[in-house]
């Protein structure tokens, strides 16, 4: 099972002759993903890597299934390049993209109510299933094909959990990131929800950070609604107020969205906290292990 | 990015919305010379600065005459400007708004900004003006008034009558107030903003309706489809570290401790930080050199955290991904060299090739301590600077 891509998922990558999208999809195909076509405006014919290249998505869906599309388009035109592929109907879409301006995102977001997709990002690694698929970024090999889903904002500190997983042991049915920005597509909570209900996944964990409120609606979700192992861990209890760190959403506004804030939250629902970033994988082994007793 | 409060006034003023007629200065005798121009006083001196607050600082002053301008120009300008905004070090003043004096009859509240849990842009408006909106939002917030805006239409004419009536903007007053909330909402969309706040909007006396102070707020990403605004950052305001770093391309903020972090990835450097204090000490900043980092963007970073002088020590932590630890660690031995490191370096490699490159680290000769994960890499940097 997994969630959202698989060895069967049949990908495109949108900017698939830039530099990074062609760099990325390289290693997504090498890890096993079923890359089956790019799109390039102007580039439409030529190949790539064996992979044909089109000149809009609506091209590519009517000659072959795709099921998840990767994108590589960069910012200025990132958004339109999302809603293309929402208009085209495919289902998972995965921008990598980073600095799509905040304006863009709200009007994909409107289209999206129209035109259901999932969104993963924008400003993210992207989602692997270990062993099995890979859409994005990710380093593929310090992954473990296992039982743990791991969700975060974050690209390289959710690399850094998994390693922590994979070093005790502990394989992974899904590793994700939701994206750094302040409004992006799926949330916490959705991705919760869809681990929750894959049977292959045993514990889950959560990797949240500074900015918005997410963590306290996936903290009420999982109070209400996660029956599996759960971990969390949110960064930035040392960011100054007012700063951007590095993710446009990663910002303390008007007092709120402090990291103080959304641990306390999670504690107050019992949701166990990793107290620092190197005790991720081994907070995740002692709850799965206490779950069993 | 922020402006200045002239700045912001001169782009309302642009999508049509009524200001003060004001000159900003620079010199006392600029201050003169445009005090020359008015009819009327008394004028409004107002110290341009990147922070609010600036009234209760002693920021804000009325002039009577000429020769008032003239003497409180010449204690405002270069004077350093604390308020509850600025942080105990205060601001410098370099520059002066010079406005007409209005006879204020009512003081409203506007802004539109980006309501990130509804993922729409909103109009919030207020009949409580002048005053510090959260405060409003505190003790009356049934005085406030919210509305999410349609971002395929923009704002209806019909919304923007419904808020004016809420405000009490009626008779000869409807049309202006519908006139400045679609100018403020122009604004903000136009120019791919994250704030437009103009507290207060006033009626004056007269019967006319006008931004007595603006705020203006650019959104980073957005920036790249106004070339002209770039222009309009005043690097005096910006922390000179911070300034550089954006130049480089790589996200810097400074903090008040003392051990540099160097990290690949925003919320790994996040957690960097926050293991430092974990361990009992203090970043000095949050270094973000980018989730794929080569050589070139760790000697950047190197570069600018060095500049701290509150530095004793540096925490280099890198998860390297696609790019091997080997190439990393070539690529710090380098920069390391090049910069003639004076203070404990601790680094922690880990991913592809991590052992190679914690060997290529020992192999140099340098005084580097190599960490195995990052609780390690955190005590030996403590104890380092201890």
């Amino acid at each position: 099972m997994a969630i959202l891509v698989d060895e069967n998922s049949c990908i495109i990558c949108q900017g698939i002759t830039g530099k990074n999208g062609l760099f990325h999809t390289i290693k997504c195909v090498d890890y096993g993903a079923k890359v089956v076509a790019g799109v390039t405006p102007g580039k439409g014919g030529k190949w790539v890597e064996n992979i044909p290249v089109f000149d809009s998505v609506s091209q590519v869906v009517k000659e072959m299934k795709v099921d998840a599309s990767m994108i590589f388009v960069p910012a200025p035109f990132a958004a339109d390049a999302i809603i293309e592929a929402a208009g085209s109907g495919i289902k998972v879409i995965v921008c990598i993209t980073e600095g799509i301006p905040v304006l863009d995102m709200i009007k994909v977001k409107r289209f999206l109510k129209d035109h259901p997709a999932i969104l993963i990002g924008p400003n993210c690694p992207g989602v692997i299933s270990p062993g099995r698929c890979k859409v994005g970024i990710m380093p593929g090999h310090i992954h473990k094909k296992g039982a743990i889903g791991v969700v975060s904002r974050s690209g390289t500190l959710t690399y850094e959990a998994v390693y922590q997983l994979t070093e005790l042991g502990l394989g992974q049915s899904t590793c994700l990131g939701i994206g750094g920005d302040p409004i992006h597509g799926v949330s916490f909570i959705d991705i919760l929800d869809m681990f929750e209900k894959d049977p292959e996944t045993k514990g889950m964990i959560i990797i949240g950070e500074i900015g918005g409120t997410d963590e306290e609606k996936a903290a009420d979700f999982i109070k209400n609604h996660v029956t599996k192992p759960i971990v969390a861990f949110v960064a930035g209890k040392t960011a100054p107020p007012g700063k951007r760190m590095g993710h446009a959403g990663a910002i303390i506004s008007g007092g709120s969205g402090t990291a103080a804030q959304k641990i306390e939250m999670f504690k107050s629902f019992g949701i166990k906290i990793a107290d620092n970033p190197a005790v991720i994988g081994e907070t995740m082994k002692k709850v799965l292990e206490s779950s069993l007793n | 990015m922020n402006i200045h409060e002239f700045q912001a006034k001169e782009l309302l003023k642009k999508a049509n919305i009524s200001v003060p007629s004001g000159w900003v200065v620079e010199s006392v005798d600029e201050a003169k010379q445009v005090a020359k121009e008015f009819k009327n006083f008394p004028v409004v001196l107002k110290a341009q600065i990147h922070a609010g607050g600036r009234g209760k600082g002693g920021g804000v002053k009325l002039a009577k005459s000429v020769d008032e301008v003239e003497q409180l120009s010449l204690q405002m300008i270069g004077m350093k400007l604390v308020t509850n905004q600025t942080g105990p070090s205060g601001k410098i003043v370099r520059k002066l708004l010079v406005e007409e004096g209005l006879d204020i009859e009512r003081e409203l509240y506007v802004a539109v900004t980006v309501d990130r849990a509804k993922e729409k842009i909103v109009l919030m408006a207020s009949t409580e003006g002048g005053v510090e909106i959260e405060e409003v939002v505190k003790s009356t917030p049934e005085k406030i008034f919210s509305l999410e805006v349609d971002e395929a239409y923009g704002l209806y004419d019909f919304e923007a009558k419904d808020l004016s009536l809420k405000l009490e903007l009626t008779g000869k007053l409807l049309s202006q107030g519908i006139k400045t909330f679609k100018g403020i909402y122009r604004a903000f969309v136009e120019n791919d903003c994250s704030l437009v706040e103009v507290n207060p909007l006033i009626v004056t006396k007269g019967g006319k309706v006008l931004a007595l102070d603006a705020k203006m707020t650019f959104e980073d990403n957005g920036l790249f489809r106004h070339p002209g605004l770039a222009s309009l950052i005043d690097e005096h305001e910006e922390d000179p570290k911070e300034l550089l770093a954006q130049k480089k391309g790589v996200n810097y903020v400074s903090v008040d401790g003392n051990i540099g972090c160097l990290v690949n990835g925003a919320g790994l450097a996040m957690a960097t930080m926050d293991i430092i204090k974990h361990y009992g000490a203090s970043p000095a900043n949050f270094l973000d050199v980018g989730g794929g980092a080569n050589k070139d963007q760790i000697k950047e970073g190197f570069g600018i955290t060095l500049q701290d002088e509150c530095v004793k020590g540096v925490l280099v932590n890198i998860f390297g991904g696609i790019l091997r630890c080997d190439e990393l660690a070539k690529g710090i031995v380098e920069a390391a060299k090049e910069m003639s490191l004076s203070v404990p370096l601790v680094v922690r490699l880990e991913g592809t090739n991590a052992k190679e490159g914690r060997s290529i680290l020992k192999a140099s000769g340098l005084a580097i301590t190599s960490a195995n994960n990052m609780a390690d890499a955190a005590q030996k940097i403590v104890s380092a600077i201890k």
